[in-house]
C-alpha cells in the first residue's frame, strides 16, 4: 500500500528498465544468476549488497560495458541487445569519477555534447546549466587536477546530466568521500534526482546510503536478488536473516511455528514467549522452525516502575558507549544469545552498571518472522 | 662491528666516486681532446682550439653520413614507436594467455649479442633477396629499438585508468573518437619520449648498421672509417663529442616526458584528492 502511494507521488507507474532473467557467468562462476527486475521511470533505485554480489556487474550491463550471458535488458522499452555503450540512452558516474585529466571542467562537461553538434551558444548554455545544477558555477576554467574529491564528483555528475539521459547510473559515487561530505552529498543527490526527474540507479554497499536516498532498493547476495522493496519495508520486513543482517543490527531468536495461516504466524519462543506476527509475503516455511527478529533500537529500557504491555527481563552483561547512543548487551534467561539493545543517552543508559537487572519493553509490531 | 659501521659510510662514498669515475672518465676525455691543437691525444694539451669543429661541416662524406643517420633514425623511431604502441597497449590493456612470454620475446633483443642479431638479420635479408641499403638498416634498428620503445610506452600506458575510455564511450564517443580525444592526448608525452629514445639509439648504433648497410655509411660507420687515419682522430673526437651531447640531451628530454606521461595516466581520482 505504502509503495503504491509513493510511486503515485513521483511518477506514473511506467517501466524504464526491464531486466529479464539475466545471467552473467565467467566460466563456472556466476556473477549474476537469473536476475529479474523492473525499475520505474523517475525512480531513485539502489542496488545494495556486499562486494562480489553482482550489483556492479548488473549496472555495467545496463550501461553496455558488459553483456549478459543469457537474458535481456530493455531501457525505455528498447531492447539493449547488441547496442554498444556509446549508443545507449544511459550515462554513468564512475566510482573513480573518470574525469579527463587533460581537459578543464568545462571541456569535461561538454565532452559528450561535441558529437551532438549543437551551435556554440546552445552548447555553452547547456554546460552552464549542468554546472549550476551541481553548484559548480564559475569553476568551468579550472583544471581537472585542481579539484577536490567532492568537486570531481560534481563534475562527473554534470558531465552525465548534461547529456539528458533517460537513466543515470551511479557506481558507488560517494565511497571515496569522507563521512561528512558523503552525508551532505546523499541529501544533494536525492534533491537533484527529484529536480531533474531522471531515473537514477545507484550501486552501493552502504546500507545507510541506500536507505537514505532510494525510492526502492534491491538487496543482492551472491549474484541473486534477495529482496526488492522500499527502504522502510526492507529495513523493517527483511525476507531473510541475510538481508536483515546486512541492513544493520538485528537480534535473532529461535522460534517454533505453532500456527500458520494466510496472513499471520504464531510462534513459540523461549525469551519472548508466544507471539503472533504478520506473515511476510515471501515466507516459505522450512520445517517446523523459524527465526524471530527484532532490531536493537526497537527494544527500550524500562526505568524504575515503568511498565510496558510487552516486556522481557534480563541482566546487562556489556555496555558500549557511542556518543549519542549506548549499546547494551542484555542476557535473557532462556535465550541462547544475549540481546543487543541500543538506547539513546538522554535517560542515562550510558550509566547503567554492568550486572544490573533490567526490563526491556517492545512493540510486538517490531517483531519480524523470517523463514529458517 | 661498530668500527666497521663507522668506516662503512666513508668506504661506500669513495666506492661510489670511483665507480662513477670509471664510468665517465673515458667519456670526459672525448671533449677534452677534441679541443686540443695537437692531433695526438696526449696530456698535457698543447693548446686550445675549435678548429676541429670548424672543419666538420666542410667534410662532404660527413654531411652524407649525417643525412643517412637522420633518415635511418627518424624512420626507425617512427616504425618502432608505432609497433611499440600496439604491443604496449595490448600488454597493458588485455589479459590473455601467453601475454608474459610474448612480452619476454619482444624484450629479448635487449640481451641478445648484437653481432649475432646482425649476422642473422644479414642472412635473412640476403635470403629474401633484399639488397643492402639504408632500408635494411632501418629494419635492423627497429628490431633493437622496440624493446626500448616498449619499456617507455608500457610505463606510460600502465595504470591508464580504463574507466576514462569507458567514460568516453558512455558519453557517446566511438572507439576511434575515444582513442583520438582521450587515449592519444594522455599518452602523447610517452609517445614523444619513445620517438626520442629510438632515434637516439639508432643514431648511436654501430654493429647492425655496419652489417646491414650497403655503400651508404651512417655516422658511427663514418667514424669507424676515419679511425684508420691518425690525422683524422681530432675530427672524430669533435664529432663524437657532438653526438654525445646530442644523445644526452635527447635522452634527458625523453625521460622527462616519460615521467610526465606516467604521472598523467594515473587517474587522480577522489581517492587521492
Amino acid at each position: 500500500m505504502l509503495e503504491r502511494i509513493q510511486s503515485e507521488r513521483t511518477q506514473p507507474d511506467r517501466t524504464m528498465i526491464e531486466i529479464r532473467d539475466v545471467t552473467r557467468s565467467y566460466g563456472a562462476f556466476k556473477a549474476l544468476d537469473n536476475a529479474s527486475l523492473s525499475i520505474r521511470e523517475g525512480e531513485f533505485f539502489s542496488l545494495l549488497g556486499p562486494s562480489g554480489c553482482g550489483k556492479t556487474t548488473l549496472l555495467r550491463m545496463i550501461a553496455g560495458f558488459d553483456t549478459p550471458t543469457s537474458g535481456s535488458i530493455a531501457v525505455d522499452g528498447q531492447p539493449m541487445d547488441g547496442i554498444p555503450a556509446n549508443r545507449r540512452p544511459t550515462n554513468m558516474v564512475f566510482q573513480s569519477y573518470a574525469i579527463f585529466p587533460h581537459l578543464n571542467v568545462e571541456q569535461n562537461v561538454a565532452y559528450g555534447l561535441r558529437r551532438l553538434r549543437l551551435d556554440a551558444g546552445e552548447e555553452k548554455r547547456r554546460v552552464e546549466e549542468a554546472l549550476a545544477q551541481v553548484s559548480l558555477t564559475g569553476l568551468g576554467k579550472r583544471r581537472a587536477t585542481e579539484l577536490s574529491g567532492g568537486q570531481r564528483q560534481r563534475v562527473a555528475l554534470a558531465r552525465a546530466l548534461v547529456m539528458r539521459p533517460k537513466v543515470l547510473l551511479l557506481d558507488e559515487p560517494l565511497s571515496a568521500l569522507d563521512k561528512k561530505l558523503r552525508e551532505q552529498m546523499q541529501v544533494e543527490l536525492r534533491r537533484l534526482q527529484q529536480a531533474v526527474g531522471i531515473t537514477f540507479v545507484l550501486v552501493t554497499h552502504d546500507q545507510y546510503e541506500a536507505l537514505a536516498m532510494s525510492d526502492r532498493i534491491a538487496v543482492m547476495f551472491g549474484g541473486r536478488i534477495a529482496q526488492v522493496a522500499s527502504p522502510k519495508e526492507i529495513y523493517q520486513r527483511p525476507v531473510n536473516r541475510q538481508v536483515a543482517d546486512f541492513l544493520g543490527g538485528m537480534n535473532f531468536v529461535k522460534a517454533e511455528i505453532v500456527e500458520e495461516n494466510g496472513a499471520s504466524l504464531v510462534l513459540d519462543t523461549l525469551g519472548f514467549g508466544r507471539v503472533k506476527t504478520d506473515k511476510p509475503k515471501a515466507f516459505v516455511r522450512n520445517g517446523g522452525n523459524a527465526t524471530l527478529g527484532i532490531r536493537p533500537e526497537r527494544l527500550r529500557v524500562l526505568w524504575d516502575n515503568a511498565t510496558a504491555k510487552f516486556e522481557v527481563a534480563g541482566k546487562v552483561v556489556e555496555r558500549h558507549y557511542f556518543g549519542e547512543i549506548t549499546h547494551l548487551i542484555v542476557e535473557i534467561p532462556g535465550l541462547e544469545k544475549p540481546l543487543s539493545v541500543t538506547e539513546t543517552n538522554d535517560f542515562g543508559a550510558d550509566d547503567i552498571p554492568v550486572g544490573t537487572s533490567i526490563r526491556l519493553g517492545y512493540d510486538p509490531e517490531a517483531l519480524v518472522a523470517m523463514a529458517d | 662491528m661498530t668500527a666497521i659501521r663507522r668506516f662503512l659510510p666513508g668506504w661506500l662514498s669513495s666506492y661510489a666516486v670511483l665507480y662513477l669515475l670509471f664510468l665517465y672518465l673515458p667519456v670526459i676525455f672525448l671533449p677534452i681532446f677534441s679541443i686540443n691543437t695537437a692531433a695526438t691525444p696526449k696530456f698535457p694539451l698543447s693548446g686550445v682550439t675549435l678548429h676541429w669543429y670548424e672543419d666538420l661541416p666542410r667534410t662532404p662524406a660527413l654531411i652524407d653520413a649525417t643525412w643517412n643517420s637522420l633518415i635511418v633514425g627518424v624512420s626507425a623511431a617512427i616504425l618502432s614507436t608505432v609497433l611499440g604502441i600496439l604491443a604496449a597497449r595490448s600488454i597493458t590493456r588485455y589479459r590473455y594467455p601467453g601475454r608474459r612470454p610474448i612480452n619476454g620475446l619482444i624484450m629479448a633483443p635487449l640481451v641478445l649479442p648484437e653481432v649475432i642479431v646482425a649476422i642473422s638479420m644479414l642472412l635473412v635479408m640476403l635470403q629474401l633477396g633484399l639488397s643492402l641499403s639504408l632500408f635494411t638498416v632501418v629494419l635492423g634498428h627497429v628490431l633493437v629499438c622496440i624493446p626500448y620503445s616498449m619499456t617507455v610506452l608500457t610505463s606510460g600506458f600502465e595504470g591508464f585508468d580504463r574507466s576514462l575510455e569507458e567514460a568516453s564511450a558512455d558519453l557517446g564517443e566511438s572507439a576511434f573518437g575515444t582513442f583520438r580525444r582521450v587515449t592519444l592526448p594522455m599518452v602523447a608525452p610517452a609517445i614523444i619520449s619513445s620517438l626520442l629514445v629510438c632515434f637516439t639509439i639508432s643514431l648511436d648504433e654501430f654493429i647492425i648498421a655496419f652489417f646491414l648497410t650497403g655503400t651508404e655509411a651512417t655516422l658511427p660507420i663514418y667514424i669507424w672509417g676515419q679511425l684508420r687515419f691518425a690525422a683524422k682522430l681530432p675530427g672524430v673526437l669533435a664529432l663524437g663529442t657532438l653526438l654525445l651531447f646530442a644523445s644526452f640531451l635527447l635522452m634527458t628530454v625523453a625521460e622527462i616526458l616519460r615521467r610526465r606521461a606516467a604521472r598523467r595516466t594515473q587517474n587522480e581520482g577522489g581517492l587521492y584528492a
